[in-house]
């Protein structure tokens, strides 16, 4: 079976040139920084807030929190990490406004390991998304993927849909990397669990 | 190997981070094994599925709104520190025209 290969891999030297040049004053390598990550950082936002206002604040504030302490960032991680964690921190900060009842954490303990175990096994359907127009699949999949505990989403998002490894992930985090991969584990199985209705071979299909 | 020891190692073994000797034995565990051999590759379809989404995407005229917002108040900061600074530590031809 192939392994799932990581999707963002910037050069860290172009990255940092332009690191370099913003904490030296250079608006406009600044703005570069800004175009090249402000859609991972929307995306991370939105799935966090499952907000759409509260993503745009999220992805502003937390850009113009980096430009504030680009002083102190120390380059020991990749800026983007170092950027990741501030837009995490942001959209935490917006869900506890939201949720006041509930204090949300990333470092929130979540349940036994047995609220991932597979009850239900059944294979796909062969191209499982193409049984849905594009809309219906965004649909389950938001729908699907915001059922999960916080902490489980941020993860998964992190490491599988946005690509930080897991050590960068449990950087951003500020997790261990053993309880990245846990929480990874049992966000991957929830998932596939509540896809299984969505997506499981019904009679007629035919084999691949 | 037990299905619970499969499933302990999939994250591992879904990122190829596994020493050859443990991925060697998972493998022959699928071999047999149609269960782990189904939740395998439902969770590998779980993880492309979200991966290739597009959900979420930033739409342009929502991305140039943000973009200005943002550099607009980062032009600010830099203005206010800059008008800090200066007026910290004057220069002496600032100091002799006032």
């Amino acid at each position: 079976m192939e392994a799932i290969e990581n999707k963002v891999a910037e050069p860290p030297s172009e990255e940092s040139i332009l690191v370099d040049a913003a904490r030296s004053g250079d608006i406009g390598a600044f703005e570069s920084l800004v175009r090249r990550y402000d859609r991972n950082v929307f995306r991370i936002a939105q799935h966090i807030t499952q907000n759409r206002e509260d993503a745009e604040d999220v992805v502003q504030d937390a850009f113009l929190k980096a430009y504030q302490n680009l002083g102190q960032f120390q380059g020991q991680s990749k800026f983007y990490t170092w950027l990741v964690r501030i837009a995490v921190n942001e959209a935490l900060m917006r869900l506890r406004r939201r949720r006041p009842e509930r204090m949300v954490s990333i470092d929130e303990d979540v349940k036994t390991e047995e609220d991932s175990m597979p009850r239900e096994i059944a294979d796909w359907s062969p191209n499982p998304e193409q049984q849905y127009t594009q809309a219906e699949l965004k649909e389950i999949l938001g729908k699907t993927i915001q059922g999960l505990p916080t902490s489980f989403r941020t993860v998964f998002v992190l490491r599988d849909v946005e690509g930080l490894s897991t050590e960068e992930t449990a950087s951003a985090l500020e997790l261990s990397v053993p309880a990245v991969k846990s929480r990874l584990l049992r966000a991957r199985l929830q998932l596939r669990e509540r896809l299984n209705k969505y997506f499981k071979r019904r009679d007629g299909d035919t084999k691949p | 190997m037990k299905c619970s020891d499969f499933l302990k190692e999939l994250t591992d073994y879904l990122d190829n981070t596994m020493d050859t000797h443990t991925k060697a034995e998972l493998e022959e565990h699928l071999q047999w094994c149609h269960n782990c051999y189904v939740v395998c590759n439902t969770t590998k379809s779980t993880i492309e599925i979200y991966r290739d989404s597009k959900l979420y995407e930033l739409p342009d005229e929502l991305r140039s709104r943000i973009h200005s917002a943002i550099m607009t108040k980062c032009q600010c900061q830099k203005a206010s520190q800059e008008a800090g600074l200066s007026s910290e530590t004057p220069t002496p031809g600032e100091k002799a025209s006032t």
